[in-house]
């Protein structure tokens, strides 16, 4: 017998992220995580449709706040987040790693790339308007102006595939749509969940209010379409939607979608050629608002 | 007032006719009624509330929940205009599906009830007045009477009163059960018959289990035709441990008396979910000689909408929204 007792691992239970808690999900079930190489990893909880049902109610209680709050201040939320992001970066690297089967030069290249995308578009926050809206030129004694508004609450399905899906793809469809002052529900990519998860403990330190970001893991065919016909989703982000036939297939899903009119972003043509680390452009921005336009009568 | 209480029906040739005789006959009768065990109440509340109901008994379950909503509107903000639009909800829950039933009445404050009248006129729902200075019960007798008088005037099928829980809580029991007999003689109508009458406990403020229960057989006695647990304007509304401590006297009245008496559990009553669990401690309390909207009812507002949502998920397979229900 040894004289020195071995440490029993302490090993992290990931929970699903909805309203601002890390509830199991109310199925009490969990899937196994492997690496690339199909070693396990850990347990991550099966969200159902129930439990996305649950987040879509979360991110409809917080889009009041969360739309209402000035630009100015989501921006520096967002920083926020950056910051804490920061202060796990290992833990984001080893994470990553595993994930997506890299080395761990270039999973921590991937985390910083993520943090900077925070920041990113932290900064567009209070920009966003600028290139949005605007003051339109009219034939009448009027000042005519249009500004951009958030769309409600969006389901996200993230990136499954392409290089730094499992944390930069995740930060790429996520910051852009809740830094215009959206909420969103995400269906974290079904084989590499664990940074998704973290994230959530992340999100949960840095002033972002409970409810602006969900993320439920589990078999993407079960989740995505109870997003796309959720009568009270607003907008669909498809870009993980990589199954070619079945229920989460991005056409049957577009097909859900157009019962209630949804915004929709559609997938890549090749999601797995798709290099996250490629600078992204406002589309994303763009894509998840509503154009208010006012007429006020000038010289009054 | 031992000729009043005799004149409640049924009780005559129970063994109850002479309990209200006195002030000391009756806290004799009240405090002689068995202690509750809280425990036991709270465990067997909770249990009932684990059931899994789905598909076709949910369905069944939504359609009779609807159907059981005294659809209520009780603000000091409550206009004319409001109280039609209520009306028109209550006649209609859900435009899109002509299948949904109707609720089973419209609450209001007495000055609504000609309006609200007026409003269902052609359909079976009933209109119910709060009165006897709701919520607060603070108001002398000649004025309770007044304003149940003039509510029934107008037209109400139904009266919610609340008791004076004051005199309860100070023990002043004969106060309270020949306050309830006359606001049920105020119920009367000139033409011989009677607004039901409701009568209101408070029960977050009635403190323990055991006078919950004491009230219960006080109202029942004074010839209460259902009772009520809240008014919606406090803290502590409507819980399931209350609300089966009410279902259990009301059974155990209809035993000794043969009167059967029906039951309102109010406030606090929001999702599908928990009116599901209020049917089953009916279900499994009084069985289904209760499960009518003439015998058991849910005062609520928001209900009707998640109620709604879950029907239309039900019927379209589609989850619903708030943005596709009436904003009350």
């Amino acid at each position: 017998m040894s004289d020195v007792a071995t440490r029993l691992d302490v090993l992290k239970t990931y929970k699903l992220y909805v309203g601002g808690k890390f509830p199991r999900s109310e199925s009490g079930r969990v899937y196994e995580v492997t690496d690339a190489k199909g070693e396990w990893l850990a347990n991550a909880p099966l969200g159902t449709r129930k439990d996305t049902r649950d987040a879509v109610l979360a991110a409809r209680a917080a889009v009041k706040g969360w739309a209402g709050t000035t630009a100015y201040n989501r921006g520096q939320v967002l920083y926020r987040v950056a910051e804490m992001l920061q202060g796990r970066r290992e833990q984001f690297a080893a994470e990553v790693a595993v994930s997506e089967g890299i080395g761990p030069k270039k999973a921590a290249a991937l985390v910083d790339a993520a943090i900077d995308r925070w920041v990113w578009y932290a900064g567009w926050t209070d920009k966003v308007a600028q290139i949005a809206g605007g003051a339109n030129p009219v034939a009448g004694p009027y000042f005519n102006l249009s500004t951009p508004e958030p769309t409600g609450v969006v389901g996200i399905v993230a990136p499954q595939a392409g290089y730094g899906h499992s944390l930069l793809g995740l930060v790429s469809v996520i910051a852009p749509a809740i830094a215009t002052g959206n909420t969103v529900v995400v269906a974290a990519a079904a084989d590499a969940p664990l940074p998704a998860l973290s994230l959530g403990e992340v999100l949960a330190t840095s002033d972002v209010p409970g409810g602006v970001v969900n993320i439920i893991s589990g078999r993407t065919a079960d989740i995505a379409p109870t997003l796309a016909s959720h009568q009270d989703v607003n907008a669909l982000d498809l870009t993980g939607a990589i199954a070619s036939d079945g229920p989460g297939a991005a056409p049957a899903l577009e097909a859900a979608a157009a019962d209630t009119l949804k915004r929709v972003v559609r997938p890549e043509l090749d999601p797995f050629a798709q290099d996250w680390t490629n600078a992204p452009g406002t589309d994303r921005l763009l894509s998840f608002l509503e154009t208010k336009t006012v007429w006020h009568p000038m010289g009054i | 007032m031992s000729t009043v209480a005799a004149n409640a029906p049924g009780v005559a040739g129970s063994g109850l006719q002479d309990v209200a005789a006195s002030e000391a006959s009756l806290r004799r009768f009240l405090h002689g009624l068995p202690g509750v065990d809280q425990v036991g109440l709270e465990a067997r509340a909770a249990t009932l509330g684990t059931r899994s109901i789905k598909t076709t008994a949910k369905a069944y379950a939504i359609d009779l929940a609807i159907s059981m909503i005294d659809l209520t509107t009780l603000e000091g903000a409550d206009t004319v205009g409001k109280v039609r639009a209520l009306c028109a909800k209550g006649r209609t829950p859900d435009p899109t599906d002509p299948t949904t039933p109707r609720v089973a009445a419209i609450c209001v404050y007495p000055d609504m009830v000609a309006t609200a009248k007026d409003a269902l006129r052609g359909t079976d729902i009933q209109v119910a007045s709060v009165a006897t200075a709701f919520p607060a019960g603070r108001a002398a007798l000649p004025v309770k009477l007044a304003d149940t008088a003039d509510a029934v005037a107008a037209g109400a099928d139904e009266i919610d009163m609340v008791i004076d829980r004051g005199a309860f809580l100070s023990g002043r029991y004969l106060d309270v059960f020949n306050e309830i007999v006359a606001v049920k003689e105020a119920c009367k109508r000139p033409d011989g018959t009677s607004a039901h009458l409701k009568v209101i406990f408070e029960t977050g403020e009635l403190q323990t289990y055991d006078n919950v229960r004491r009230v219960s057989w006080l109202a029942m006695l004074a010839g209460a035709d259902f009772i009520k647990t809240s008014t919606g304007k406090v803290a502590v509304n409507a819980t399931p441990p209350v609300t089966l401590l009410m279902l259990e006297a009301v059974r155990d009245f209809r035993a000794q008396t043969g009167v059967q008496v029906g039951v309102k559990p109010a406030g606090g009553i929001k999702t599908t979910k928990d009116a599901m669990k209020y049917l089953v401690m009916v279900n499994e309390t009084l069985g289904d000689d209760w499960l009518t909207p003439h015998w058991f009812r849910f005062g609520a507002s928001s209900l009707l909408n998640d109620l709604l949502m879950q029907r239309q998920k039900l019927t379209t397979g589609r989850y619903s929204g708030p943005d596709y229900v009436t904003v009350d």
